[in-house]
């Protein structure tokens, strides 16, 4: 009875994990498959998310739905804002995507130290929300988890249906076939990222605010987000099932390796994981064959 | 007087280090977020020869050099061999260079995270300078040589490269083991010039650095980004920023000379008295080489 406790326990809570993964991949994969690079800025994005939430929270004292929902904007903003200065003039010039990466990088850069300047180094906890914890099968499952995993799905769930019945949705997957044609085609190209980048942003404040009442928040907490741009990959960047699956996949594992072999090396596990995912499928479970654009 | 001698000797050092990494990602077009790790596989690699074995100076750091070498070449096969996407292949350096803190940090004989003191300096200015003139020369017969012209012709274009019968995977290869021999001797000299290390020095933040300098320094030149090495080392020791600043500013950096002039401080060209002639009348035809 134990041993299966300790199981359920487990999957549990890779699953939430996972879940808030798959969010932050989503972002990683929408971006990448328009604009055909990896957008590093993204974690900083989810580690502002975060800092909006924790101060809707705590300054403005609205409920952790509220709260949500302020970090989405923000964040979102955010992200537009990043395309629009960072990104667009590149896109203009159509520069290769080693350009992109280093203005990925910067803004990354100036923005994680921006904090620390601004804000500091300073670990803050959210209230406390979603503190009891469920009971499955004599498994004592976080309540936490529970919204993370059903709060995740939704999302998803919801882009998936955007993407696939909406006009919009329809022309952002014309764009990730062929950003040229679709513009040619009478698609507003500037709006389109826009609103890629704000629903980025979006799924990145919720993430960041999951992350922020599991752990805490903190100007480094982007780093885990290295974590969820390895389940994208995994999944095959640029496909959005695969970032789901990718980020699943990705969580279990890390959970069951904290579990039953060490919490040290669970990081380290991930890329090797990775590494060696890649050399036998280098375009991840999902992804379409990818030449590098030049 | 003997402040400015060590900012002089560590711009050199640093210099050397972007020389590196100039090989690597301002012509051969690869993104590395994990450079500082060979830096310190070098510096620990010479410290320890030196402390412990009492190796003379110069083999120590070479020996450093050429472990660092190694260990690229243990992270590059895997990783090159799968024709990584440079991106994947960026954030698996990366991983790379976090794995190898840990070990660092984990380590008996390198003490810990509490870092080794105690290192003879055996690294000052004349040192930092001939080994900086030393690795220049050889970086300028690289890019010139026939490995030189490949790696470049991959940077412009890997699917024209490939027709052209150039090996990828063996081109990138050796860009990435000669750029790790440069941080690696970088590195060696730090440690003898600092006469202490610590792991937490070869972090993401001495990589960013790094790619500050090649960037601002430019893509496609050698003497760039050792100058902007140099400055990045010394204009902050001038005006006394506080590190934080200094990298808010980097980032910000990054993201204007992308946005309004890629080619950076000179791009495909080199510091000679022809480009000091010619900078009167440059051409538009620099920024626009996306």
């Amino acid at each position: 009875m134990g041993e299966l406790k300790v199981f359920l326990q487990t999957l549990i809570t890779g699953l939430a994990i996972g879940g808030v993964y798959a969010l932050m991949a989503v972002g990683y994969s929408l971006v990448f498959s328009i604009l055909n690079f990896s957008n590093f800025a993204h974690g900083v994005v989810i580690m502002l998310g975060a800092y909006f939430g924790y101060y809707m929270c705590t300054l403005f004292h609205l409920p952790i739905s509220l709260a949500t929902t302020g970090a989405m904007l923000g964040a979102g903003l955010l992200a537009i804002a990043n395309e629009k200065l960072a990104y667009r003039p590149l896109r203009l010039r159509s520069a290769v995507p080693l350009y992109f990466m280093i203005s990925a990088m910067g803004a990354s850069m100036f923005l994680e130290n921006m904090v620390y300047v601004t804000v500091g180094a300073h670990f803050f906890s959210y209230p406390e929300v979603f503190k009891g914890s469920l009971s499955i099968l004599h498994a004592k499952i976080g309540l936490l988890d529970v919204v993370a995993l059903c709060v995740s799905a939704v999302a998803i769930t919801g882009l998936t249906l955007f993407l696939n019945k909406a006009k919009l949705g329809i022309a952002i997957r014309a764009a990730s076939r062929d950003m040229t044609v679709a513009g040619a085609l009478g698609v507003n190209i500037d709006k389109l990222l826009s609103v890629v980048f704000f629903i980025a942003g979006a799924f990145a404040g919720i993430a960041g605010v999951f992350l922020g009442v599991k752990y805490m928040v903190y100007p480094t907490m982007g780093w885990i987000t290295n974590k969820a741009y390895i389940a994208a990959v995994i999944g095959g960047i640029g496909s959005l099932p695969g970032a789901v699956i990718g980020g699943i996949i990705l969580g279990v594992v890390e959970s069951f390796v904290a579990t039953y072999v060490s919490t040290a090396l669970r990081d380290v596990f991930s890329f090797s994981l990775l590494v060696v995912l890649l050399m036998v499928m280098p375009s991840g479970l999902l992804g379409k064959t990818l030449e590098e654009k030049v | 007087m003997g402040y400015a001698l060590g900012v002089l000797t560590l711009s050199c050092i640093q210099g050397i280090a972007a020389l590196g990494l100039a090989i690597f990602t301002g012509f051969t077009g690869q993104f590395s977020l994990g450079h500082a790790a060979f830096m310190g596989i070098g510096a620990y690699t010479a410290a320890l020869l030196t402390y412990f074995a009492g190796v003379p100076f110069v083999i120590a750091v070479v020996a450093g050099a050429l472990a660092a070498t190694v260990i690229s070449l243990v992270i590059g096969v895997p990783t090159l061999k799968a024709k990584l996407r440079s991106d994947y292949f960026a954030i698996a350096i990366m991983g790379f260079g976090e794995a190898v803190r840990v070990i660092l940090e984990n380590l008996q004989i390198t003490q810990g995270a509490r870092g080794l003191p105690g290192i003879t300096r055996y690294t000052n200015l004349p040192v930092a300078l001939l080994a900086l003139a030393i690795m220049a020369w050889l970086a300028r017969n690289f890019i010139l040589s026939k490995y030189g012209w490949r790696a470049i012709a991959v940077r412009e274009d890997p699917v024209a490269a490939e027709m052209m019968g150039i090996d990828l995977f063996r081109t990138k290869l050796l860009s990435l083991g000669a750029s790790a021999f440069f941080s690696g001797v970088a590195g060696g000299l730090l440690a003898h010039y600092l006469m202490f290390i610590q792991p937490v020095m070869f972090t993401n933040v001495q990589s960013t650095q790094l790619i500050a300098a090649v960037v601002a320094g430019g893509i496609g030149s050698l003497t760039g980004p050792v100058l902007a090495a140099a400055i990045f080392i010394i204009i902050p020791e001038l005006l006394r920023v506080a590190n934080m600043w200094r990298l808010v500013i980097y980032g910000l950096m990054l993201i204007l000379i992308m946005v309004f002039r890629p080619a950076g401080l000179m791009g495909y060209h080199e510091l000679s008295l022809e480009w000091l002639r010619g900078l009167g009348r440059r051409n538009r035809r620099l920024t626009t080489n996306a």
